[in-house]
């Protein structure tokens, strides 16, 4: 603590000499915001669309030739195509919201990982089939509830695509419920695997149901959702497939946050590095 | 099998009617009688394919999160995907000859069995995926095509919807190639970079010249096979190189010259010291490649065991509540 | 057959509960059939390993219809199919080939009805 203090010490005495030297510069507001500045609310809120979907979408595509048998490769495979599917249609009407002429291949492989606004749930590393299959499980459920409300909201662009994406996305519940049932109700060991798999993701459910400004700032396009009836429902379906699962609903004493505002764990950083190289070493090439 | 109980006097009569049967061009099905080698053959020939499908998942997949765009991303998935199903169609096809897709991935991942040699070529470059779909999925077209008309129904049945599926894997990679060619020049070094590395291997993938080849001509005969290794070979290397003129792009192969007279563009030697060190597992990837599918098979055992137990249960409850 | 002897029961070993504990447990093989359209009949497609019917199901869905070939699904667990021997092929199917009065052109319509 001593040395940190000394230093801190050096480190005031030096500053406080540059500071008035540079007094002589035109003065500044130094009181900045607590938060990051948000964009256009409209812009924030399809990011938050897409790049759940692109960053999970990418998760699943880890898969492709490792899973458990052929058939189940196949199954994620479909998912992963129909999630970066998603993305490509809600970043692609983000770029067209923000009219700087990005389209959904600059949103997607020239943002840096603080620009994404995906919930920290769909970054983590992919870990083994049971985590996986948890997870989006979790992300299914929420992702139903979600577009659900959106495909009659009054935002027609936004409408369309979220009903289209609601019938993959219904499927991919289906067969991740069946999976997480089959998991929690099969082996001793595959109890065990999805319990702890449950216990570690159950604190980036949370963040799903959060509201901020940019929810408020979509009300004027007509795009209104209800997190509390939301999370309502969601918890109804997570509450009967795990039931079916024999898994028990984990305690948790603070919910993880932050993905929304660029707030991500170190994961997602590390996936985005693999996912923009090749883009990133040849800017302005056409692939 | 119901031969086994056949006296072997009749067996000769059988043999007969069978190979009448296929130099009729009738289909063999697998509850028809078949001789005993016809049906080892098959199984070789079949989960050799099955497992080339499956291996071949590895290079590709090593690239799709890093593909530069969304597009090429969701192409590359797709593909990889196909391939798997491809896999699981000609395991399907094995089966009805009565052994068991376990048995064979067991077969494979214990390193007794064989798959193609090509995908045990690293993939270095994002150009490699490109080049994969034009060279290797276009040397497998040719082959396959053959297949389709091959003897054995449940077989040329799978083959019918894996090369209706195939379409497009050679076109996406040919487009990959083709724009990559009129790209930046990094780009187009790439791409020559990776033709350089592949084309020979491609040319391997038909496999020894027939003289040399032990199997062939009994393949022939049966019709498992319709067409010589160097037949096709040679077709695919006619139907290739007007593509490679077409994007600029040069093979690596000096004595590459078009022959008048018989309309074939000839090629140089193939190294097929190379080729035999890669099938008898000294390749670049062959350990990378076979310690894939190992940790994929180990560590999904928990969860096919989940799920069968799971089934097992749900069938003793339903049992108990009839 | 392999493909007609696989029954609904798992084999392998059987821990104190009856229930199985092997990874070398093979899933159920199961047949798959596709309509292509409404009207159309149901056509074999192929087969694929499942657990149980929904697990089938599902499975199908995934490995046979991703191109869109298929507006209904039929999956039949593979030990359930009855396929005739090719030894009965004369006396099922040859007493049929010979009966022409079962088809059209067997009948003649006199000379100008031209639409019939």
């Amino acid at each position: 603590m001593a040395t940190d203090q000394e230093l801190d010490e050096t480190h005031e005495d030096s500053a406080a000499a540059e500071t008035s030297a540079a007094l002589d510069v035109a003065p500044y507001n130094v009181a900045g915001s607590r938060g990051p500045a948000f964009g256009d609310p409209l812009f924030e809120y399809l990011l938050r669309l897409g790049d759940d979907r692109l960053v999970l979408g990418h998760r699943l595509s880890e898969w492709c030739g490792h899973g458990p048998i052929l058939e189940e490769d196949i199954a994620v495979a479909n998912f992963a195509l129909d999630l970066i599917g998603q993305a490509n249609m809600f970043l692609g009407l983000a770029g067209q919201v923000e009219g700087q002429g990005r389209d959904a291949d600059a949103l997607a492989f020239f943002r840096d990982n603080t620009r994404f606004r995906n919930a920290l749930l769909v970054e983590l590393p992919r870990g083994d089939f049971g985590f996986t299959m948890v997870r989006q499980f979790l992300f299914d459920a929420f992702s139903v509830v979600q577009l659900d409300a959106l495909a009659s909201c009054g935002h027609a662009e936004l409408a369309a695509v979220a009903a289209k994406s609601l019938k993959e996305d219904k499927y991919h519940l289906r067969h991740s419920s069946e999976w997480v049932v089959r998991l929690g109700d099969g082996t001793e060991e595959s109890h065990r695997r999805v319990q702890e798999a449950l216990n570690a993701l159950w604190r980036y459910t949370g963040e799903l149901f959060e509201r901020d400004a940019i929810d408020a700032g979509v009300e004027a396009h007509g795009i209104v959702f209800d997190h509390d009836a939301a999370k309502a429902r969601w918890d109804a379906i997570v509450h009967d497939v795990l039931q079916r699962a024999t898994l028990e609903v984990p305690q948790v004493k603070l919910m993880a946050s932050g993905g929304r505002r660029g707030r991500h764990t170190e994961h997602l950083g590390h996936l985005l590095s693999v996912m923009q190289s090749v883009a990133r070493a040849h800017p302005g090439a056409s692939w | 099998m119901e031969q086994s109980t056949i006296a072997p006097q009749d067996e000769s009569a059988l043999v007969a009617a069978f190979e009448a049967r296929i130099a009729a061009g009738e289909s063999i099905e697998p509850k028809d009688w078949m001789p005993e080698r016809y049906r080892k053959q098959l199984v070789r020939m079949m989960s050799q394919h099955a497992h080339s499908e499956v291996v071949g998942m590895l290079p590709e997949g090593n690239w799709i999160t890093r593909a530069p765009s969304l597009r090429r991303k969701m192409s590359l998935i797709a593909k990889v995907q196909d391939e798997a199903g491809h896999g699981l169609y000609i395991y399907c096809g094995t089966e009805t000859l009565g052994v068991d897709r376990q048995e064979l991935i067991e077969q494979l991942v214990d390193g007794r069995a064989k798959y193609s040699s090509i995908f045990n070529y690293p993939t270095l470059s994002w150009a490699d995926m490109g080049v994969i779909g034009w060279l290797v999925d276009g040397a497998a077209i040719v082959n396959q095509t053959i297949l389709a008309k091959t003897s054995y129904g449940p077989y040329a049945r799978a083959m019918v919807r894996i090369c209706k599926e195939e379409n497009f894997h050679k076109r996406q990679g040919y487009e990959i190639c083709a724009t990559l060619a009129r790209g930046t020049p990094a780009q187009r070094e790439m791409l020559q970079d990776a033709v350089n590395r592949f084309w020979w291997p491609a040319l391997m993938m038909f496999g020894p010249s027939d003289t040399d080849s032990p199997n062939s001509a009994e393949l022939l005969k049966w019709r498992v096979k319709r067409k010589t290794n160097d037949e096709l070979r040679q077709r695919f290397v006619n139907l290739t190189v007007p593509q490679a003129i077409a994007i600029g792009i040069t093979l690596p192969d000096p004595d590459l010259a078009f022959n008048e007279a018989t309309g074939n563009w000839e090629f140089g030697e193939i190294d097929w010291t190379e080729f035999f060190q890669v099938i008898g597992g000294e390749g670049p990837c062959n350990r990378e490649r076979l310690a894939a599918r190992r940790e994929a098979h180990d560590e999904g055992a928990w969860v096919r065991e989940a799920a069968a137990a799971h089934a097992a249960k749900q069938q003793r409850s339903g049992t108990q509540a009839a | 057959m392999s493909a007609s002897d696989s029954t609904m029961r798992y084999e392998g070993d059987v821990s104190a509960d009856g229930l199985v504990v092997t990874g070398k447990t093979q899933w159920p093989l199961w047949e798959v059939f596709t309509q292509a359209g409404k009207g159309a009949p149901h056509e074999h497609a192929g087969s694929v390993h499942a657990t149980d019917a929904e697990h089938a199901m599902q499975n199908a869905r995934d490995v046979y219809t991703r191109r869109g070939e298929a507006v209904s699904l039929w999956v039949v667990p593979a030990s359930a199919i009855v396929a005739s021997a090719p030894g009965d092929a004369g006396p099922f199917f040859d007493p049929g080939n010979d009966k022409a009065y079962r088809h059209p052109h067997f009948y003649k319509v006199p000379q100008g009805v031209r639409v019939f």
